[in-house]
């Protein structure tokens, strides 16, 4: 692999307008040439705007090369391998995108009579039952629309079932290999947080959860396989301390993509988990959403569930809104419907043996990069690990190279760096995760990449620090941001 | 590759996970299938819905048949906006930055803010989120928070799921008066010094023009903020927006600039504010920054707010969001531009209008509520079943009847006109009510 240029000089002028920089009055990519009444017929003038000020005024082709350059700005799975961890970026595949898109599915309203929309609730209910079957558990709720609202709601239903036996509790316990959601939404639910420190093999310990378990702990939140990639072999001890004192088990499924046919978290002694359909179910990350974060409980949970809830009868699916002890709505209408039909369109592609040999090559994959790079890069715990692999940035520091530094460089090669200085345990963490639709190629190639860092770091640590060279911006300045943000366009002054 | 690691077979590799587990994990499901019969099998499914190509739709209530311009899927389809994640990079992801940059600021312009978002989940979590960052805001003596009835039904619901387990926050709900509007004199009379926040729809769920002036007046005098949430923002292209009016907040879901109905969702939450109120926003925020050589460039910015630095003193949970239904609203308004979407709130408060008129003067059905409407207004109509049927025979949903969240309105129907219905069809639904 050739070494990237390290002193490409800036273009002039290569920022990009914004939208409001440029264009014309009048210029629209939209005509309606019909006449219609002036609007002050139908309503009060004091009502109403005369214009929407600064809005842009460009046309259709110089707004089309604005939005297609500014997307050659970005990395993307389909341009870039992509290893960021916990983040599952495998392949989107195509005819997810075409099926979505079919108008039978993008042209239906919600509101419509359930009898018009027959289809819709198949596929809901279809994949309700599918990814109960995956996740081992008994029933599924696919409102929620990311994972975090998937653990709000799950936390929600816990509160709901406690409360009926009395008392919702005060608290949760969330290990601190966590994602922060997982606190985060633990306080939306009304809960104090209780961390517990993970052990020296990078698991929690039934000891450590026996020592912070009391009948004020409503719930305990585990991520399984952890975000250090690691299983939580004490799973089962743990639930049992947990469920002793009258406590539930969460387990957030952000990582499922190790675990289908390997482990079904239902047989864990986990009560209520989510399952992000944009991660292990391969629907599109779009920029940072729109996702998925379905539930699934056990049977005792499930009058809880949000409501409606839909029912197969002998005539079709039908809508359930009449549930006494529902936590009720947490989204508008049916979730994410788009983003259910492309997991739902995947799951029937893959099928069950499709979806086993997933989880198996995202295993081998982590371990192959794991095994290639533990001898330059530090691994945060000698352990084995699932579908991702945590390295710090130790050796590197010796050279006064960091992590940020080591992520930026990558950039230079033409990767996506990793996730970093996450998962909060490791000091510099370098949290890879390659995913099962990579090439033995591919991954040679990131390794190379790595390992050629790793020696830079050490021979010309200042072409490391300096990093990235090659991108259309160098680093940004991040504080100058926060201290006087600025969060929008606004006309110049002069030009008012 | 298994060399490499050491390994027998791929097997070894989970070899450490309890084989009790190992055991019972079979995914019993049928086997995979290939991309022909994927498609067919959904196109299969897809053809058992009524959907907007072979139908007329009045249908609105929170989500919104409109025209879409071809560019805007033109332009989400290509993958380096729908294949990346969100931008943590921001070298390598400066085309998702500086369309969040330009959504937030086509936010401000639209509702008339100082401050917007990147955008949450859909309109309903918007209005909890919105009484949530209230909260952060009033001191904990103002825990009162007054609903509008003629809010959207599903975002009470919503809220009221979020809130019910903050013990501090009540919820009383405001009634409607017989013009469709929120009742003033009821809001002036619950008003006091525990009051956190109002909030009200604009355009209310009943396409009704609420009159902020008022409302704002009162809220200011009382100490609590004014909250609007809106379900169908394009009639800020011919309305006042709510930052007109001194509003606190402005919430609502963003469909219809731009993103197909698909069943309700995907869509997107706007959520804008005041300035001073920037550091109390849930969720991602773009800012403008420069680069070492001084370039223009934009980052993720004030995520001190956020749940993966704050953790359980975050300002919200929310992590994955909508950006592909922002970055599709933000291609929609800057196409639509300030003329096309000036233009297109005209054609539909001119379709909406003539419906109604023609509705009131030549089918058996009587207009519900006085106040002034944008493209959805509210009739009342005997033996509504059996106008539904009618219509259903001739491919015409004619709107959305309303009894089951208003017992107060039996016979009525939620009727939302679009550009997407022309005076031809609105002949149909005319002759489909009247006979």
């Amino acid at each position: 692999m050739s070494e990237p240029s390290r002193t490409d000089p800036p273009q002039p002028n290569q920022s990009q307008r914004l939208l409001f920089e440029g264009g014309s009055p009048g210029r629209t990519g939209f005509s309606w040439p019909d006449k219609t009444p002036a609007v002050s017929e139908s309503i009060p003038e004091t009502y109403l705007r005369q214009e929407i000020p600064d809005f842009p005024e460009l046309g259709e082709l110089e707004l089309l090369r604005h939005f297609t350059r500014l997307s050659q700005r970005n990395y993307a799975i389909e341009s870039q391998f992509y290893p960021l961890g916990s983040c599952t970026m495998k392949y989107n595949p195509k005819v997810n995108e075409v099926v979505a898109r079919y108008p039978g599915f993008s042209l239906v309203h919600p509101l419509a009579p359930p009898a018009l929309n027959q289809g819709a609730l198949e596929l809901l209910f279809g994949l309700e039952q599918m990814l109960a079957e995956i996740s081992g558990m008994d029933d599924v709720t696919l409102q929620p629309s990311a994972g975090a609202q998937g653990e709000l709601t799950g936390l929600m239903l816990i509160r709901a079932y406690l409360s009926t036996r009395g008392n919702p509790r005060k608290k949760i316990i969330v290990p601190d290999t966590a994602h922060g959601t997982n606190p985060a939404s633990s306080t939306l639910c009304g809960y104090e947080v209780v961390q517990i420190s993970s052990n020296e093999q990078g698991v929690i310990a039934a000891a450590a959860v026996a020592n912070a378990m009391d009948e004020d702990v409503a719930a305990l939140m585990i991520t399984n396989p952890n975000t250090l990639g690691i299983f939580e072999k004490n799973i089962e001890a743990v639930a049992e301390v947990v469920h002793d004192k009258g406590g539930l088990v969460y387990l957030d499924g952000a990582n499922l993509n190790a675990l289908m046919g390997i482990a079904k978290p239902g047989h864990m002694g986990v009560d209520v988990l989510h399952m992000n359909l944009h991660k292990t179910f391969s629907t599109p990350h779009g920029g940072g959403g729109p996702g998925a974060g379905p539930v699934g409980v056990k049977t005792f949970l499930r009058d809880f569930l949000p409501t409606p809830r839909i029912v197969k009868t002998a005539t079709g699916y039908e809508l359930i809104e009449d549930m006494p002890a529902s936590i009720g709505r947490v989204r508008s209408f049916f979730g994410n419907f788009g983003v259910l039909v492309r997991a739902y369109a995947y799951i029937l592609s893959l099928g069950g043996d499709g979806l086993e040999e997933t989880s198996r090559m995202a295993l081998l994959n982590a371990n192959y990069i794991r095994s290639k790079l533990e001898r330059h890069y530090q691994l945060a715990y000698n352990e084995p690990c699932m579908h991702e692999c945590v390295f710090n940035d130790r050796n590197q520091h010796r050279n006064g190279v960091s992590t940020l530094d080591i992520a930026k460089r990558l950039l230079d090669y033409g990767f996506h760096p990793p996730t970093i200085y996450f998962p909060l345990v490791v000091s510099g963490a370098l949290m890879i995760e390659p995913t099962e639709t990579e090439t033995p190629e591919t991954l040679d190639q990131f390794i190379e990449a790595m390992i050629a860092i790793a020696q830079e770091s050490r021979e010309t640590p200042d072409l490391v620090k300096n990093a990235p060279h090659t991108t259309p911006v160098r680093r940004l300045d991040e504080a100058k941001a926060a201290r006087k943000p600025v969060l929008r366009w606004e006309r110049p002054e002069v030009e008012r | 590759m298994l060399d490499a690691i050491g390994a027998g077979s791929v097997e070894d590799l989970f070899r450490h996970v309890p084989e009790k587990f190992r055991s019972t994990a079979k995914i019993n499901l049928p086997d995979g299938v290939n991309e022909l019969t994927v498609r067919q099998r959904l196109a299969a499914l897809a053809a058992k819905n009524a959907a907007a190509n072979d139908w007329d739709l009045y249908l609105g209530g929170g989500i919104y048949h409109h025209f879409i311009p071809s560019a805007v899927d033109a332009i989400i389809s290509r993958s380096e906006f729908s294949t990346s994640y969100t931008p943590y990079q921001p070298e390598v992801s400066q085309g998702t930055l500086q369309v969040l940059f330009e959504y937030q600021t086509l936010i401000c312009q639209l509702t008339g803010m100082e401050v917007s978002n990147a955008g949450v989940y859909d309109g309903a979590s918007a209005s909890a989120e919105a009484i949530l960052m209230s909260r952060r805001i009033q001191s904990s003596s103002r825990r009162r928070v007054l609903v509008s009835r003629a809010l959207h039904p599903q975002y009470r619901a919503v809220l009221a799921t979020y809130l019910r387990n903050l013990t501090d926050v009540s919820l009383e709900e405001i009634p409607f008066n017989g013009s469709g509007t929120t009742d003033i004199d009821h809001v002036a009379r619950q008003l006091n010094e525990r009051t956190m926040c109002v909030l009200v729809g604009y355009p209310n769920f009943f396409g009704v023009i609420e009159d902020l002036t008022p409302l704002h007046e009162l809220c200011q005098r009382a100490g609590a903020q004014l909250i609007t949430a809106t379900t169908e923002p394009l009639a800020f292209g011919v309305l006042k927006p709510p930052g007109a009016f001194g509003v606190d907040i402005a919430v609502g879901e963003g469909q219809s600039l731009g993103v197909p109905m698909a069943l309700g969702g995907p869509g997107f939450g706007f959520f804008a504010t005041q300035r001073k109120f920037m550091r109390n926003l849930p969720g991602r925020l773009v800012g403008e920054t420069v680069d070492g050589e001084g370039r223009r460039g934009y980052v993720l910015t004030l995520a001190t707010r956020e749940q993966h630095i704050r953790r359980e003193k975050a300002t919200s949970n929310i992590c994955t969001s909508q950006t592909l239904c922002t970055t599709a609203a933000t291609v929609y308004m800057a196409f639509m531009g300030k003329t096309g979407m000036h233009r297109l709130a005209e054609v539909n408060v001119a379709l909406a209008h003539e419906a109604y008129q023609r509705l009131i003067q030549y089918s058996k059905v009587e207009g519900c509520f006085t106040a002034p409407f944008f493209n959805e207004f509210v009739v009342r109509g005997k033996q509504l079943d059996e106008i539904m049927r009618r219509c259903a025979e001739r491919r015409i949903m004619p709107g959305i009847s309303l009894a089951r969240w208003y017992p107060e309105l039996p016979d009525c129907l939620l009727v939302c006109v679009t550009e997407m219905n022309d005076r031809e069809g609105i002949d149909r639904l005319v002759r489909a009510i009247s006979n």
